[in-house]
């Protein structure tokens, strides 16, 4: 019983792990495309910023700096995607794509350039990492039965980031839901006519969304390389950006269901993993690449089950125009 | 706000604003490579005598054309349906691997003249077979085609070392690859055939395939211009509440052209495996799927453009080869950051000069009006 | 043209003097004098295109004026964007509205308004405030209602609240009456005379010279860009303001011979229809229609015509009834689609041009053949017979004088009128035995009005069983041999061309129609 409960802590456990940065690309992509900007980039965008936070934490020795740089590095990625969408009215999904394409590039060559490692950076001992943090009390807790192991196991050791990660839900919700910019972010993404003809500029709306979206995944980038990690990895975002966009649209564009559904796919992640040279009754063992496909099939499961046109925001991706 | 200008002349529209795109691309590359300490315009020297120096070069650079031809076709018709194909990747891999099956399975006993075409038609619809879930989920489902291709290409890849590690591979070998093909079931190279002709050119992986590529371009252009299905996908792709109204079913259109894209894009696995790699193994794809989008986009989704623009991506690819060994502190993957800011300031930052030309042209107009009043 | 002064004791609201304004080779607004006395209802009419909107649009801070001066209540004004002309007391109720679909009412009227950065303050704030305008105004709409499940008319109120609420002194409505039943319409005037007593002062820009007639206090015209008469409605007539839209006398009658109805083409039986989100849009439709005939299909729109005409011409089916229509039957069971009904000899002229009658990115050439493309007059076994398409599309012009003749042209740089005459020439050439027409002159100039409209009748008389859908009532008693009335997707009311009058008919398209009425009235 109880090594039943231990396995189940543990996957628990890395069930939110492997979620982190899936949630905060998907409360960034949430941003984005509530305003009107459909964000391609987010995969692009956890690259850079994982690559930034390494080569600075690397360099610096400091965690904190890695992880600004990341932060600032998102922000201008954000800025350049914001400037083809918002003020020329460009394709979202070509300047998206573009702009993937580009960081996966850059990161090498510049990895290569700065470090000589074949892309990748230096390996980071714990000073220049985030490492897991035990919250107050789990050692006056472990002692009680059952309660005492969830919270020891489950609830604390954690990341800081990943901490961080569920604060940024809340705080997703409460800026779009409960304040005036939110109220006005969430209108310009249904009908920016009317949110100009009240006098309050589409433009700017919409870049303050993308620039947030940038600070969103600059920390989840920052996470995959010196949080779960220890050096940047050419294309360690592994299509993560993908599918946070499709844990979005699973979840309608609302933070909260959004992040259920960034557990969904980390869960199966981590079962994945778990099954990983185990012997399963009359299908034998599972291939270890049918297990690093999992996450892309469910995600292609999860967006034909679902009707997602319906429901995104009306002016998603439609680029505002002053008609004549 | 409304400009007052004088609409851009055809040729403005269709020649200068792709170069200008371009060089302000190349532009942003010089200074990244000036950011890692390089020479810019050494490193470009160095890039076009490496692909138009040499004759061998030159073979290469037109090898690497044909796959861009394949994947830019394959995009371009996607776009013509307003629908973007990300999956060329994924498509080119799987096209690859239906080559692969049938001359494996065939190669001992058809000749080549029976192998070409069966193969042929394989890597096609192995390559359409890959577009066909995606393309459903968007026509029937409402799926965003964007996300699902991309998933399809990392499942590709996955599938592919699959299939090499436990499949194709040679009993006994460390090596994930299949065995190689007779040579019946290889595809002549342009020097041999050119030899055969007479004519001498050094060696290089350019192949048959280049002209299959160069007939495939005109029938593309035969198909979306000149039939009624090419009308009735273009109507699709402008106004599908019009397509609609005229008896086209869209969903219909959408399959039918995700298939024909996917079809495309297999080709280039003929190319690769048929034609140069003579055998089935990983990563012969190696991002020429996304080159085909930067190709479509700056060839304006037209078969002229996209060769012209197909012989510029080989020239990087192949300059950047060179520059590669020549100067080995700019990695190989510089050409896939020159890609992206092509894609960019040809996608999305497209017309960012439009209103500066605009300016020049209707500059240029009026001082022709005032010198001719003055006569 | 200089304004005449009309009182100069009575301060004025608005006063524009040289307003001009281009975009690019196009003369918008040419030198524009506009003033409003304080406190009056002012119409402003024109054809489209005259330069009514961008007008408003300069006042309203959507576009800056190339030149001309703007005193707002005698102070000279700079209004570059909304937000300079909120400030100047002005507010407008646009012609498509500004709401967003999925806020609430209560939303809707504070976006951008909000009292401050969290909204619980702004609600309770904005909530106080909206119910003091309605009472002041007699204003009644539900705040916690969403925007998409309230009627039209109701959304326009919220537009006017909307107004209000930023302290607007100065109301613009662009084409009010466009979707609203003549009763609303009323309703609705009633509402701006009580602003106009509590000294708000209100611009009307319509094209409909009966309202002008109706409501407002002084009138003026624009035609082509250029303001060319300002009078007292008083001293004018809707025949005079007519010929000053247009520059000419207008022969407002056809010549039209009454109808010799022969077989029936059309036969609909019980139609109904429950749309995607269960709302029932057709219910129990039953009528016919006759080769050599025009009937005509009143209502204000929304109420199921538009989706009658998608399932006569095939673009969705039924969920009830059955069609029979030249020969076809259509039933929930057995559809049909575009592709069976043009080859059945059936056209259909589409409500919307833009989105369904062209291809705007289409050459005249390829959207003269739209839906007929796969005929074997345009094509060989696999290619495209371009000469062939080419000269169709020439003959198209010629046949219904579509300017510029050029089959090259892309069809979004035709004026409105030309698509439209295009549309119904393509449609009308292959003499179909039934005729589909969604909104024939729907942003169409005077002139071409005319045509359209004798051409629609000679359909009938080559025999073919026309349909007519319009928003446009004097359109229909014109043109219709009978008038049918849509309701709620009913057909509540049917009326001979010859006792067709817009009384009756507004009645009934609002549903308040009764016999008992009737002949209450003539006690």
């Amino acid at each position: 019983m109880d090594f039943a409960l231990n396995d189940l802590l543990s996957m628990l456990a890395a069930t939110i792990r492997v979620s982190t940065p899936l949630i905060f690309a998907a409360m960034a992509g949430i941003f984005s495309e509530r305003s009107g900007i459909v964000d391609i980039s987010l995969e692009g965008k956890l690259l850079a910023g994982a690559f930034a936070a390494a080569s600075v934490a690397a360099v610096t020795g400091s965690p904190w700096l890695g992880l600004l740089a990341a932060i600032g590095v998102n922000m201008l990625l954000s800025l350049i995607h914001g400037f083809a969408s918002i003020t020329h009215n460009g394709d979202q999904v070509v300047s998206g794509v573009a702009i993937n394409i580009i960081v996966s590039g850059l990161t090498v060559v510049l990895g290569m350039a700065w470090f000589h490692r074949a892309g990748q950076t230096p390996t980071l001992s714990s000073d220049a990492r985030f490492m897991p943090i035990d919250l107050p009390g789990t050692e006056a807790l472990s002692s009680i039965p059952v309660l005492g192991d969830i919270y020891s196991k489950l609830i604390s050791g954690h990341n800081l980031l990943v901490y961080v990660a569920f604060l940024s839900v809340a705080v997703t919700w409460w800026v779009l839901f409960r304040t005036r910019f939110g109220l006005r972010l969430r209108a310009v993404g249904e009908n920016p006519k009317a949110v100009d003809t009240a006098g309050i500029s589409v433009a700017f709306l919409r870049y303050r969304a993308v620039l947030i979206a940038g600070i969103l995944t600059g920390i989840g980038g920052t996470y995959i390389s010196i949080a779960q990690n220890a050096s940047f990895i050419r294309d360690m975002s592994a299509g993560q950006g993908y599918i946070a966009l499709a844990a979005m649209i699973f979840g309608k564009w609302k933070p909260l269901p959004a992040m259920f559904a960034c557990f969904l796919f980390g869960f199966l992640d981590a079962l994945a993993m778990r099954l990983q040279g185990v012997s399963l009754p009359y299908i034998g063992e599972v291939p270890v690449q049918l297990i690093q496909a999992s996450p892309y099939i469910l995600t292609v499961i999860l967006l034909a089950g679902f009707v997602g046109k319906a429901i995104a925001p009306k002016a998603d991706g439609v680029p505002y125009v002053k008609e004549r | 706000m409304s400009s007052t200008k004088q609409p851009l002349p055809a040729w403005a529209d269709i020649l200068l604003i792709p170069l200008i795109n371009l060089c302000i691309a190349f532009a942003v590359s010089s200074m990244i490579i000036y950011l890692i300490g390089e020479n810019p315009l050494e490193a470009f020297k160095v890039m076009i005598e490496g692909a138009f120096g040499t004759s061998e070069g030159l073979g290469y650079t037109l090898y690497y054309a044909t796959n861009f031809i394949f994947t830019g076709l394959a995009v371009a018709i996607a776009f013509h349906a307003m629908l973007f194909n990300i999956g060329g990747e994924g498509q080119a891999y799987i096209g690859g691997l239906g080559v692969a099956i049938v001359l494996l399975a065939l190669d001992q006993t058809l000749p080549f003249w029976a192998l070409f075409p069966l193969a042929l038609i394989a890597g096609m619809l192995f390559g359409a077979a890959w577009a066909a879930i995606p393309a459903y989920l968007q026509a029937y489902r409402g799926s965003h085609i964007v996300i699902t291709t991309i998933m399809f290409n990392f499942i590709a890849a996955n599938l592919m070392v699959y299939l090499l590690v436990n499949i194709f591979i040679v009993p006994g070998s460390m090596t994930p690859e299949s065995r190689v093909f007779s040579e019946a079931a290889q595809l002549p190279f342009m020097h041999e055939i050119l030899g055969w002709l007479g004519i001498t050119i050094s060696e290089s992986p350019l192949n048959l395939s280049f002209i299959v590529a160069i007939v495939v371009s005109i029938l593309f252009w035969i198909y979306v211009w000149h039939t009624r299905w090419g009308y009735a996908l273009r109507a699709v792709g402008f106004s599908e509440s019009a397509a609609t109204y005229a008896g086209i079913d869209p969903k219909k259109i959408i399959m039918v052209t995700m298939l024909i894209s996917g079809g495309l894009a297999g080709l280039a696995g003929l190319n690769e495996v048929m034609g140069v790699q003579h055998k089935l193994m990983l990563d012969f794809v190696a991002g020429y799927g996304f080159t085909g989008i930067a190709v479509a986009l700056m060839g304006r989704n037209h078969p002229v453009g996209i060769i012209l623009s197909s012989i510029l991506f080989g020239a990087l690819f192949q300059g950047g080869a060179e520059l590669a060994f020549e100067m080995p502190s700019i990695s190989k993957e510089m050409v896939f950051v020159i890609q992206g800011l092509i894609i960019l300031f040809s996608g999305a930052l497209a017309y960012m000069s439009k209103p500066w030309l605009e300016k020049l042209f209707s500059l240029f107009a009026s001082k022709k009006h005032s010198e001719t009043e003055v006569d | 043209m200089r304004m005449q002064d009309h009182s100069p004791s009575i301060p004025l609201a608005i006063d524009l003097r040289g307003i001009s304004k281009s975009f690019g080779a196009v003369q918008a607004n040419k030198d524009i004098d506009l003033r409003v006395p304080a406190g009056t209802i002012h119409g402003i009419v024109g054809e489209n295109g005259a330069g009514k909107s961008t007008l408003m649009s300069i006042l309203y801070g959507f576009y800056e004026a190339d030149s001309g001066e703007i005193y707002i209540n005698g102070k000279l004004t700079q209004i570059r964007n909304s937000t300079d002309a909120i400030a100047a007391g002005i507010g407008m109720v646009h012609q498509h509205f500004m709401l967003v679909e999925n806020f609430t009412v209560l939303e809707n009227i504070m976006l951008g308004a909000e009292s401050g950065a969290l909204l619980s303050g702004s609600i309770a704030d904005a909530s106080t405030e909206v119910m003091r305008l309605e009472e002041a105004f007699g204003l009644q709409v539900d705040l916690q209602a969403r925007i998409d499940e309230i009627p039209v008319g109701q959304q326009q109120r919220v537009e006017t609240i909307k107004a209000l609420y930023r302290g607007a002194r100065i109301l613009i409505l662009d084409e009010p009456t466009g979707v609203l039943t003549p009763q609303e319409a009323d309703q609705l005037f009633e509402i701006l005379r009580s602003l106009r007593e509590q000294g708000v002062t209100v611009i009307i820009i319509t094209h409909k010279l009966r309202e002008i007639m109706d409501l407002t206090d002084n009138v003026s015209v624009m035609r082509q860009g250029q303001m060319v008469a300002h009078v007292k409605t008083s001293d004018t007539s809707k025949e005079a303001l007519a010929e000053l839209m247009v520059g000419r006398k207008i022969r407002m009658d056809l010549d039209k011979t009454p109808a010799i109805p022969k077989e029936t083409r059309i036969e609909i039986k019980d139609l109904g229809l429950v749309d995607a989100q269960k709302i029932r849009r057709l219910d129990a439709l039953s009528f016919e229609v006759h080769a050599g005939e025009i009937v005509g299909i009143a209502g204000v729109s929304g109420n199921g015509q538009s989706e009658l005409l998608e399932i006569l011409s095939g673009m969705r089916s039924c969920s009830e009834g059955e069609i029979r229509i030249n020969g076809l039957t259509i039933t929930p069971q057995q559809t049909s689609d575009p592709e069976e009904i043009r080859h059945a000899g059936i056209a259909h002229v589409p409500e919307d041009r833009l989105k369904r009658g062209l291809i705007p990115r289409f050459s005249a050439s390829e959207s003269s053949i739209l839906g007929y493309h796969n005929s074997p007059d345009y094509n060989g076994t696999i290619l495209t017979k371009a000469a062939a398409i080419k000269n169709h599309c020439l003959h198209l012009m010629q046949r219904f004088d579509v300017r510029p003749a050029d089959p090259d042209l892309k069809s979004a740089n035709f004026s409105g009128g030309n698509q439209q005459k295009l549309i119904l020439a393509r449609e009308m050439d292959p003499q179909p035995k039934v005729l589909l027409i969604g909104q024939p002159t729907r942003g169409v100039d005077i002139g071409a009005i005319a045509f359209i409209h004798q051409q629609i009748i000679s359909m009938r008389d080559q025999g073919s069983a026309v349909l007519l859908v319009s928003g446009e009532l004097d359109e229909l008693i014109s043109l219709a041999d009978r008038i049918l009335v849509m309701f709620d997707g009913r057909i509540v009311g049917e009326v001979q061309a010859e006792e067709a009058d817009e009384r009756t008919l507004g009645l009934m398209m609002a549903n308040a129609h009764s016999t008992e009425e009737k002949e209450a009235t003539h006690v």
